[in-house]
């Protein structure tokens, strides 16, 4: 529950968060550092291997620099004119234009559901439930053959339709919704006329904001890593994310090693926007997937 | 539109919009005229349905259609007469429950069905355990170094299964490798990560380094909302830091453990992107390593889409099956409880 979480580390400092007086734990500590250097391992290796030349690739210790970054780059970009760059802006937009319709839709969702009570309300919350529990990759199929009858495969909207809907969103949302908006808001809201919408955009909606940008970022991660979809509903490689763009770049590899320093240094600048992301909002990757069951 | 906006002069939306959005409600013009009107566009048993509506039909379209028609689809099968090859000589016709019946007879299937478990059984602990460990230290005050690990543990969560996949396989291969460099100088022989019996290890070990971090911040995120009073008074009375874990810490966050248990299970259940991709790199992993690689083999490279919805019919059942069991099993202390 980040807003509450958020709102509470203002206040009440922690004792975890106090200056410490007893003496820092060795063994903790230890322990600590070898799980962040097991987890920086790959992502260190690749900005290093991505600075050989695939000749050094192959005969060097990996993990000795080399000057070649630059000349890998442009040689990646060169490649059929700049196929991977398109590739990025691909990726950016299938998971920013379907990130933020998602959390749109979700913030819907779960403020009507947290904040209304209706006939059918419980039945409604349960299917969408379920939804979270649908092994959403085994949707991809079907819903290839569906979007196949109307002509949207191979499309951009093959890819953006499917990952505007997230049942995890909407859980989410409803969530965040019974947490920040109080009850005598909407209602003081109401009784000053404001239109149910108006309510919506104007009180719900910014108190929500803290728990939407998290619901973005969440399905933005969901969208940009996703691999299967993408696999199979497009065919022409313009269209391609980068995960499935490098993903066929690696397998070209297997008969060319010479491939594999592009596959390396793609795999480095795709990864590149995402830590960005992580690192500028940091304060947003909280969540409780069991909020509700520990407040109170 | 239910409400005209320009009810609402100008200069006081622009006071309200200097306001903090908490305090700009109680500032709303009692619009009496509205009131009178009574009927709006949209009326108070309307709106939750209109909020509801996209989320509805986009479900409905891009979740419950595709179900259906995966269910239909493996009740059926093309009959082919004569050669195949005139119009009218494929025809689609239903076909029981045979495909459920071959699918589940089916060598291949049953394999990666095995491997699945296996594999389950290997990531999901491994990365819980991990998880809940690292959270732990982050909680606890005596560890130094907690932003640095909570970012690094965190970063792979940024890395796409494919990439992940990609950057590991090259640390697998002994020609790239930096570990079979230094075991070569050291004249060890190393058997290949890829070899048949490793390989498992080679796919889990991917899927551990990328989920520990995002299941880590979701057990610390409800660490952090425990009261340190609860665990204050304990300390006072001399129990460890250990003893305070074990005993207080976790029993709280149950319940977010729970959640991290039934996520990760699901998506150990859909393996197919560490597989897929490591598959250039490797002899071992077959076309039908996963049982979701093996739907994706018969519905595109074979062209039997009615084999692939039933075993993809099968796969869901079975996730179904496994998380709500689980879930009812321990139903009380995950869901529910926000109703009150």
């Amino acid at each position: 529950m980040t807003t509450v979480t958020a709102a509470r580390d203002a206040v009440v400092p922690r004792a975890a968060d106090r200056p410490a007086r007893e003496r820092p734990s060795v063994a903790a500590t230890a322990i600590l550092l070898v799980g962040a250097a097991y987890c920086l391992l790959p992502v260190v290796w690749v900005v290093l291997a991505a600075s050989k030349s695939s000749a050094e690739l192959f005969s060097t210790l990996t993990f000795v620099p080399s000057l070649h970054l630059f000349d890998n780059i442009a040689e990646l970009s060169t490649y059929r004119q700049g196929l991977f760059w398109r590739w990025m802006l691909n990726t950016g937009l299938y998971a920013g234009v379907g990130a933020a319709l998602s959390a749109v839709v979700s913030a819907m969702a779960g403020y009507a559901l947290a904040k209304y009570s209706f006939r059918g309300k419980a039945s409604v919350f349960n299917v969408l439930l379920a939804g979270v529990l649908v092994p959403g990759v085994i949707l991809a199929i079907p819903q290839y053959l569906l979007l196949a009858q109307v002509g949207l495969t191979n499309t951009y909207w093959s890819v953006l339709l499917p990952s505007v809907i997230s049942p995890y969103g909407i859980y989410l949302a409803r969530i965040y919704a019974a947490a920040a908006i109080p009850d005598e808001i909407v209602e003081a809201a109401r009784t000053d006329g404001a239109g149910e919408l108006r309510t919506f955009v104007q009180v719900a909606m910014p108190m929500m904001t803290p728990g939407l940008v998290t619901i973005f970022l969440f399905q933005f991660v969901a969208i940009w890593n996703n691999f299967m979809l993408p696999y199979i509903m497009l065919g022409d490689d313009r269209l391609f994310p980068l995960t499935v763009g490098l993903s066929g770049l690696l397998n070209q590899g297997a008969s060319q090693p010479a491939m594999y320093t592009l596959v390396v240094t793609g795999a480095l600048l795709s990864i590149v926007p995402l830590v960005a992301l992580f690192l500028l909002l940091q304060r947003f990757w909280q969540v409780d997937l069991a909020a509700g069951a520990v407040k109170a | 539109m239910t409400e005209p906006i320009t009810q609402d002069a100008p200069d006081r939306r622009a006071a309200a919009a200097r306001r903090p959005a908490s305090a700009h409600v109680l500032e709303l013009p009692p619009s009496t005229e509205a009131r009178r009107r009574g009927g709006r566009l949209l009326g108070r048993h309307a709106a939750p349905w209109a909020f509801l509506a996209p989320a509805i039909v986009l479900f409905a379209l891009f979740l419950a259609a595709p179900i259906g028609y995966s269910v239909y689809l493996s009740f059926r099968t093309e009959k082919v007469s004569g050669l195949g090859l005139g119009p009218g000589s494929r025809q689609e016709v239903w076909n029981g429950v045979a495909n459920y019946v071959s699918a589940v007879a089916d060598a291949e299937f049953l394999a990666s069905v095995g491997r699945v478990a296996l594999y389950g059984l290997l990531v999901v602990p491994v990365m819980l355990g991990s998880a809940l460990l690292f959270a732990l230290l982050l909680d606890a005050r005596r560890t130094r170094a907690r932003r640095f690990g909570r970012i690094a543990i965190f970063l792979p969560y940024a890395v796409p299964a494919v990439i992940s996949s990609l950057l590991w396989g090259f640390l697998y291969l002994p020609g790239v490798s930096p570990f079979y460099w230094v075991f070569e100088r050291l004249g060890w022989s190393v058997p290949s990560l890829f070899s048949s019996h490793l390989v498992m290890f080679a796919v889990a070990n991917i899927a551990i380094w990328g989920g520990i971090g995002f299941n880590m911040v979701v057990i610390y995120t409800s660490l952090r909302s425990i009261p340190s009073e609860l665990y204050e008074a304990a300390e006072l009375d001399g129990a460890s830091q250990v003893g305070i874990a074990w005993r207080i810490k976790i029993p709280i966050v149950l319940p977010s453990i729970i959640m991290t248990f039934v996520f990760s299970m699901i998506a150990t259940l859909q393996v197919f992107a560490e597989p897929t991709t490591l598959r250039p790199l490797s002899n071992s992993i077959s076309t039908t390593w996963t049982p979701l690689m093996k739907v994706y083999r018969d519905a595109f490279t074979r062209g039997d889409l009615y084999s692939a919805a039933a075993t993809s019919v099968i796969i869901a059942v079975a996730t179904f099956v496994l998380s709500f069991g689980f879930l009812r099993l321990v139903q009380s202390r995950a869901f529910g409880q926000e109703e009150r």
